[in-house]
């Protein structure tokens, strides 16, 4: 069940964009977030269509697995088209579907704002595919660091994150595990009436919080053994550092804005 | 329940970056009432073939039969659950398991699933309690209470209350006091004995295999190593060595004997008992030569 949904599924490799400082990836993909609504005719959207191919290409993931990976979004995106179709009355009217009429600026806006939509899930799962967890909570560890003047508590933030995006694959083999015992003794998750499926999630859930909180336990233990005492002076084993290829990837990206504002009307 | 693999082969995630072949064209068969153990280092793929003796897996080429019942890739296996119900699988660390707000209630969890009646429930549960040398006083206390190693009862209670024709172990001693592991297997063969049952044991243990196995079936890599009479597997020290298993300790001790007194001492199935006096008879009568 989770093998085929790659959001938050990191793919290890040695490409270009796997050895980017995770700031960096996290900065360009925020503003990218951000530019990506600024783009409005579709010269605009294919030099980003464009940009983000070649990111993709350049991580060397494999397409199909990446492609495969969004197949649960494509429902999404196929029906924003639909939505915007029938929604937009712009320009002139093109034909009629059992009465409704199709404008031509709906059909536009349909396909630029799916492909607006694909070109955001594209990319900001393309910093899970090349960045691993304990990464990105250093990157925003480092980024969120200004709001400590403020008291906000950045490095408990960053331990909580990290700890729990730790955990999501054990708690995930740890389901899988406890889910084929209790198949084993006769519970059927995938068949039968509602309210039978809901009850046969009880014997799966009980077991899973109870060794959850056991493991929470067992961890706060294992790092008070190991002096554990807050962030406080406490340095770190890979420091993140800005280097040649991350100014590269910051100037191909000014490059890449500069282009967006002058395709765009 | 006659069992059969043929060819069988199991593919993790196929077509994707993290795709695994964890079985690789792996055909025996075990036949009704034998007590088989399957061996193999971490990650020979034990644990994803007795997912197929159930129909948790299915194949992803190649046939598994379990008496009447057929998994193979493409074909829908109907009547999973009665599949189910006649082999009882004890996972590793079964504890994990429990969840029912008292013992009771969860040792007949399967049975209730698998449409026993009360009465009939009623009837296993002291039966199995028993099996596992637990009191029938803590029936009514909560599973969570319960130690470690009581827990671990409980939850393979649960199972043998299913009343399965094949039991499959996975490791059933792990984590368990050397006391413990010993009645544990002494259980599972008594059981194994009285209610005619097939047993796989998967194990890392090779002095357990030597001990209640009729039959082993050593796996590596997904693949069948070697597989025969534990007398005769057990003995061969340099081959099993190739995959990071040792000869059990009896064999081992038997060997270094014979070595040293020059003496054939092949290896019975026997118990320590008869073993010392053989061994008592060896070393007088190399005495009275002297």
């Amino acid at each position: 069940m989770a093998s085929s949904l790659i959001i938050g599924q990191y793919v290890p490799s040695q490409s270009m964009i796997h050895r980017l400082d995770p700031r960096t990836k996290m900065i360009i993909i925020f503003l990218f977030v951000v530019f990506v609504f600024f783009a409005n005719n579709f010269m605009s959207y294919g030099w980003l269509t464009l940009f983000a191919a070649f990111t993709a290409l350049s991580t060397k993931i494999r397409l199909r697995y990446i492609a495969k990976g969004l197949t649960p979004v494509w429902f999404l995106i196929v029906f924003t088209f639909f939505l915007h179709l029938f929604v937009t009355h712009e320009g002139d009217i093109l034909f009629r579907i059992i009465g409704f009429p199709i404008y031509s600026g709906a059909i536009a806006q349909g396909i630029q704002i799916s492909i607006r939509f694909f070109l955001l899930i594209l990319f900001t799962s393309m910093l899970t595919l090349t960045t691993t967890p304990i990464e990105i909570t250093d990157a925003i560890e480092t980024l969120l660091n200004p709001l400590k003047r403020f008291r906000f508590p950045v490095h408990e933030l960053a331990l909580m994150m990290s700890i729990s995006l730790r955990f999501i694959p054990t708690l995930m083999q740890e389901a899988e595990k406890i889910s084929k015992a209790q198949a084993s003794r006769g519970v059927d998750f995938k068949t039968g009436p509602i309210k039978d499926r809901i009850q046969a999630v009880v014997p799966l859930l009980v077991p899973l919080f109870v060794s959850a909180f056991k493991r929470a336990e067992e961890l706060a233990m294992a790092m008070e053994a190991r002096g554990y005492q807050g962030g406080e002076g406490r340095t770190k084993l890979r420091a993140l550092a800005i280097e040649r290829i991350d100014w590269y990837a910051f100037i191909i990206f000014t490059f890449v804005l500069t282009g967006l504002f002058i395709l765009r009307q | 329940m006659d069992i059969s693999f043929k060819n069988v082969s199991h593919t993790y995630q196929p077509n994707s970056p993290f795709e695994y072949t964890a079985l690789n064209d792996l055909s025996f068969s075990i036949d009704r009432g034998s007590y088989v153990a399957i061996v193999g280092h971490t990650g020979s793929g034990k644990s994803t073939l007795i997912q197929h003796l159930n129909g948790l897996l299915k194949p992803t080429s190649g046939q598994v039969k379990m008496g009447d019942f057929t998994l193979a890739p493409d074909e829908k296996t109907s009547n999973i659950k009665m599949l189910r119900k006649q082999v009882g699988i004890v996972f590793q660390y079964p504890e994990h398991q429990l969840f029912e707000e008292t013992i009771e209630k969860d040792i007949a969890f399967g049975p209730k699933n698998f449409g026993a009646t009360d009465d009939e429930i009623q009837e296993r549960i002291p039966k199995v309690m028993q099996a596992v040398q637990l009191s029938e006083d803590l029936l009514d206390r909560s599973p969570f209470d319960l130690s470690g190693g009581q827990m671990r009862r409980v939850a393979i209670a649960g199972v043998l209350a299913m009343n399965p024709r094949v039991l499959v172990l996975d490791e059933p001693t792990a984590g368990l006091d050397p006391k413990g592991q010993k009645e544990m297997m002494d259980m599972f063969y008594s059981l194994h004995e009285s209610e005619d049952l097939t047993t796989i044991l998967v194990t890392h243990s090779m002095e357990d295999a030597l001990e209640y196995a009729d039959h082993v079936i050593i796996l590596e890599n997904g693949k069948k190593f070697m597989e025969g009479n534990p007398e005769d597997i057990f003995v061969q020290k340099e081959k099993l060595q190739q995959v990071q298993l040792d000869i059990p300790e009896k064999i081992a001790f038997l060997k270094a004997f014979e070595e040293r007194f020059s003496r054939d001492m092949p290896y019975v199935h026997s118990d320590m008992k008869q073993l010392a006096k053989t061994i008592q008879s060896v070393v007088k009568g190399d005495e009275i030569d002297g």
